[in-house]
Formats: structure tokens, C-alpha cells, sequence
């Protein structure tokens, strides 16, 4: 059919060849579609049944069914009123608010110099933040947990894993520098010429036009903190009233046992903030996502 | 020239210093939380500490425990090869696969868009959680329609075999990333060679491989790579998986072994976890940090050293 649809065109009238193309188009369309479907289908079911089950009864949770029989909307209560659930809350607010501040704040002003000042090192110092970015955290976890619990004495609380976030993130700065190399550097030069220093530069003239590689940062800091599992793990983990929602919500499951119900409840409590951030900031976002390096 | 000297040389420090107090919050971070832990990791791994009192000196002995006698070190890294060869391999596919989709679908684009990339953001901890209860094999909704099919109904997170799978299923769920990548990179693809392509009567297929394939392949091995690094960072899913199907849950975590099932779990991350955090072996954990630094570095340099269309530090 594509050979027949591809051949070179003799000067024909138009009518016969019109036809195949659209019924091969119109063939495709559906294949396109269902495969759609079926892909739509993947995703978004393990959100169905985590719902569904969430507000089945106890008992029911038990069984086999998928959808509940009375719908028990007090789950939700349940598990709000949960001993420590708003703690958690706000601590994994206070961490990933706070968080964010801090990094996009410290990250800035680093990758504005990375990406626009000319010096010796410069090359080598961006490839140290790509090193630093891909560094798991577990590599140098012994002698930063030593630093924090040993010699400051801040074990059991999230302060270990906020106040490095005043210092630049490297994954920010990477992301920043990567948006501001989009900016030309003639709105730079005319501001300079105007008598403007750096700093007043990147207030005045970058930080406006770098509103959306700032966004990106701001939430995929946002998210990674209210994700972050293994921080929390070893720095908050002997003091419950310092456990973070990621956290608190594995040691949940084992509070309740078998009740799935009310473990999945918890789960999309977890889950619904993140994904009512993405509603508000998907372009933000997406656009974030293909500034991560690609560089076509 | 003489008399110019000065006010240049003043001129260079003063740039000089501008740019050190653009960088400084990274310098003090890169010092801090990078260069002085990497170089304590080195000494620690050459010494005997469990935290209290003095650390003693005690030449390689660590890097044999870990090598020789330490019982998780080599399933870990046995299955960190598995997911590299399988669940980097799946995700790249069907990213690929998925974004494909995305650009021919021309209905409801951006809701049909919106779904495949919600996953991605669900938190590692719920997720996983989600994904334990979707595949328990008693009461599961998984199971229960695999078994209505007359398939089989395997023990997913229960069973040493299927541990794995399970968890790159939960990796495939959360594709959305490299859809996103994928769909940027596929939309770049110039459209005059697609129809250069049909004119010389290549089919679907080849158009794809020889059109497509060539023009993304700087991004499909960007995605590859990545997905590498990722792997040897590989942690929370793992463990909490393990934990939570073993039934052994604790704030302190001291009870729980990592690795459930039968180690087929693991991963070396966790490793740095039960050494340091739970034998308190800090010199043993820190040989596998450094292995693990090694490893991470090594495909990081792979993806800096490529020229062009990956990562460049350099100029545009």
C-alpha cells in the first residue's frame, strides 16, 4: 500500500488516487488510537485500582474484589487523623518548601557565571557540576553523616539535608546554565553599557527572561525533596516527629499490617499534591524535562 | 604600555573576584559536600570504625571483606548488570515506543500526553507501595485477572525470579521522562527527509531506520547512558519493595535485611546502607561507595566525552 501510495505521480486525474491514501489514513488513525488506548490504559489503571481499594472496608481489602462495595470515604479520615501524619506533612513541606528557596537562590547566581563569564576553569568547573549531579548520594553518605550526627549534632532532625541546599544544587545549576545559554548575550552587553553591574544585570535583565528555566528548577527541587526517601532514612529516621509523607508512608504499611485499604488511602494522599503541582505547572515542567541535557 | 599595566591587572582581579563570588555558594558546596567526603571516604575505607572511639588502621582489610567474604556484595552487582541489560533496554524501547505514539496520535494530544506522563511524578515510596498491592499475589488485582485468563499468576515482589521483572515493570510505568525526550527529539526530525524518504518508496519501517533512528541516535544513547547512571543509584524502589513484601516494616529499619527475596534485590546502594547503618561497619561501607563512585563516574565521563549531541561543557 505505501509503495502504491508513494509512487511518482503521472499526470492522472485526481479522484482515484485520493482514495487509497485516506482509507490508509484512515486505518492508521485507528491503530494509532487504540494502541492509545491500550497505553493509557497501562498508566492510569495502577491509579484506578490504588483508588478503588483505598476506599474498599476492611474487611473487603481482604478479598478479591476491585471495586468496593460501600464506598468508605472515612478512610481518607482515618488516615488523616493517623498519629504523626501531619507532622510529616509539614516537615516534608518545611524540606522541600524551604529547599527550593534555598537552591534556586544559591544555584542562580553559579550557573549565570557558568554560563556567561569568560575565565580559566570554566569548562572544568561545569564538568564538575555534571559529576557532582550523577554522584549518588550514597557514595559520600558515611563521612557527611559522621559531619552532621558527630560534629553538630543534628541527627534526628532534616537539617542535614536542607542547609546544603544554600550552597548550590547541582542539578539546578546545570539546568539554569543549560536555559541561560539560550539567552543571547546582546541583552547582557546593552545592560552592561547602561552601567549595570553583574549582579544588577542578573536581577534586572537575566532573572525576568529566565523566569521559566527558574520554574523548571523550582519544581523538580520541589518534587525531588518531597520524593526523597533516602535522606530522610538517615538523617531523621531515630526521631519520628522529623520523618517527611515519603518516609512516614512505608512505615505506615507496617502500622497497618494487611489493611491495604488504608495503605492506599495514605498512598494517594502522597501522591495527589505532586500531581495537582503538575496540573498547575506543566508547561513549567515539560519544558524542564528537555532541558536536561539534550542538546539535538 | 607600562602605564596601562596596573589599571588592566586591576581590572582582571576585579573580574577575577566577580566571578569567584558568583560561584562562591558552589565552591563552599563543592568543598564541602564533595571534595572533603570523597577524600573521608578514601580514608575510611582503609580503616576500622564503627563510630565510636578512634578509627584504626587496618591497610586493605575492608576492600577483601567486601570482595571476599561480604555475602551481598557480588548478588548486588550481579543485579545491577540484570537491570542494566534489562530495564535500561525496556525503558529505552518503550520510551521510544511511547513517543513515537505521542506524535502520531492528532486526538486529544495533550490529555492522551498528560497520562503517560503522570506516573513519572508519582512519588518512588507510593509508587512502589501502589505496585507491591497491584501485584500481591493474594489478593492483587493483577493476579486476579492473569488467573481469570487461565494465565499464570506468578508471586511478583514474593519471588526471587519475578522480583526483578516486577520492579521493571514499576521502571516502565514511570517512563514519562524519556517520552518527553523521545517526542522533542522525533518532532526535530526534519520533515523533508520523511518525504525524500517516501519518494524513493521506503516503507513505515525503513523510514524509520533510516530516517528516524539516525537523526534521534545521539538522544536514544543520551537515554541509554542516563538510564545507566540511574541504575547504580537505583535505591528507594528496591529496598522499600523488598521491605514492604517481607512483611518487616520499622521506623529504625534494623530488622530488615535488604535484598528480599533471596538478595534478588539488591543493589549496591543499599549495600552502603547495611554496612554503615546497620553493622555499623563505616570502613566496609565506604569500599563500596568508592565502587559505587567508580562505576558512576566512569559512564558520566562516557557522557561528557562524546562531542556533539550528548551533554558538552563547552561552548554552544
Amino acid at each position: 500500500m505505501t509503495q502504491l501510495l508513494n509512487a511518482p505521480a503521472p499526470p492522472r486525474t485526481a479522484p482515484p488516487e485520493q482514495r487509497p491514501p485516506r482509507r490508509k489514513a484512515l486505518l492508521e488513525w485507528i491503530a494509532v488510537h487504540t494502541l492509545g488506548v491500550a497505553a493509557a490504559l497501562f498508566f492510569t489503571l495502577p491509579f484506578v485500582f490504588v483508588v478503588l481499594t483505598s476506599l474498599m472496608s476492611d474487611q473487603q481489602a481482604l478479598t478479591r474484589d476491585l471495586v468496593p462495595d460501600t464506598w468508605q470515604w472515612e478512610n481518607y479520615r482515618k488516615v488523616w487523623d493517623t498519629p504523626g501524619f501531619l507532622t510529616w506533612w509539614r516537615n516534608t513541606l518545611l524540606y522541600a518548601g524551604l529547599g527550593t528557596v534555598l537552591t534556586v537562590v544559591s544555584s542562580l547566581p553559579v550557573a549565570y557565571a557558568l554560563a556567561k563569564f569568560r575565565f580559566r576553569g570554566r569548562n572544568l568547573s561545569v564538568m564538575l557540576v555534571i559529576s557532582m549531579m550523577m554522584l549518588p548520594p550514597q557514595v559520600v553518605v558515611i563521612p557527611m553523616y559522621l559531619f552532621w550526627a558527630k560534629q553538630l549534632d543534628l541527627s534526628g532532625s532534616l537539617w542535614p539535608l536542607i542547609i546544603p541546599m544554600a550552597f548550590g544544587d547541582a542539578f539546578s545549576i546545570f539546568l539554569l546554565r543549560q536555559f541561560l545559554l539560550t539567552i543571547p548575550d546582546e541583552y547582557l552587553d546593552a545592560a552592561r553599557v547602561d552601567g549595570c553591574g553583574e549582579l544588577r544585570t542578573l536581577l534586572r535583565v537575566v532573572l525576568p527572561m529566565a523566569r521559566p528555566g527558574i520554574a523548571a528548577v523550582a519544581l523538580f527541587q520541589f518534587f525531588y525533596a518531597w520524593n526523597d526517601y533516602f535522606g530522610p532514612q538517615i538523617y531523621a529516621s531515630e526521631n519520628p516527629a522529623a520523618w517527611t509523607l515519603s518516609y512516614g508512608l512505608e512505615s505506615f504499611k507496617g502500622a497497618h499490617h494487611t489493611d491495604w485499604n488504608l495503605t492506599m488511602a495514605a498512598t494517594v494522599l502522597v501522591m495527589a499534591p505532586v500531581i495537582l503541582v503538575f496540573f498547575f505547572a506543566q508547561k513549567a515542567f515539560v519544558e524542564g524535562v528537555t532541558l536536561t541535557g539534550v542538546k539535538g | 604600555m607600562p602605564t596601562h599595566t596596573p589599571t588592566l591587572r586591576a581590572r582582571h582581579r576585579a573580574s577575577a573576584l566577580r566571578t569567584l563570588a558568583f560561584l562562591s555558594p558552589w565552591l563552599i558546596g563543592f568543598g564541602v559536600f564533595f571534595a572533603y567526603p570523597l577524600v573521608s571516604t578514601v580514608y575510611f575505607s582503609l580503616m576500622k570504625y564503627d563510630g565510636f572511639g578512634v578509627p584504626e588502621f587496618q591497610g586493605l582489610d575492608n576492600w577483601t571483606y567486601v570482595f571476599q567474604d561480604y555475602p551481598m556484595f557480588w548478588p548486588a552487582l550481579r543485579n545491577t548488570l540484570w537491570l542494566v541489560l534489562v530495564m535500561v533496554t525496556c525503558r529505552v524501547v518503550f520510551g521510544l515506543g511511547i513517543g513515537l505514539l505521542i506524535t502520531k496520535i492528532r486526538t486529544a494530544t495533550g490529555a492522551f500526553r498528560t497520562l503517560f506522563y503522570l506516573p513519572y511524578l508519582a512519588p518512588p515510596v507510593a509508587a512502589t507501595l501502589a505496585f507491591v498491592f497491584l501485584l500481591n499475589p493474594g489478593t492483587g488485582p493483577v493476579n486476579s485477572v492473569l488467573e481469570g485468563m487461565g494465565l499464570p499468576a506468578p508471586g511478583w515482589f514474593t519471588d526471587a525470579t519475578w522480583s526483578k521483572p516486577a520492579l521493571t515493570a514499576l521502571a516502565l510505568w514511570g517512563v514519562g521522562d524519556l517520552m518527553v525526550i523521545f517526542m522533542a527529539a522525533l518532532l526535530d526530525v526534519p520533515k523533508e527527509q520523511y518525504e525524500a524518504a517516501s519518494l524513493d518508496g521506503a516503507r513505515a519501517w525503513q523510514r524509520f531506520r533510516f530516517v528516524t533512528l539516525p537523526n534521534i541516535s545521539p538522544i536514544v544513547l543520551f537515554a541509554v547512558v542516563t538510564g545507566v547512571i540511574q541504575t547504580m543509584q537505583y535505591y528507594t524502589q528496591p529496598l522499600v519493595a523488598g521491605k514492604v513484601a517481607s512483611g518487616i516494616i520499622g521506623g529504625s529499619g534494623q530488622q530488615f535485611e535488604p535484598g528480599y527475596p533471596d538478595k534478588s534485590t539488591l543493589t549496591l546502594p543499599q549495600l552502603v546502607y547495611n554496612l554503615g547503618f546497620q553493622r555499623f561497619d563505616y570502613g566496609a561501607a565506604c569500599v563500596v561507595a568508592l565502587v559505587l563512585f567508580a562505576l558512576s563516574m566512569a559512564f558520566t565521563a562516557l557522557l561528557m566525552r562524546r562531542r556533539g549531541g550528548l551533554i558538552t561543557a563547552g561552548d554552544r
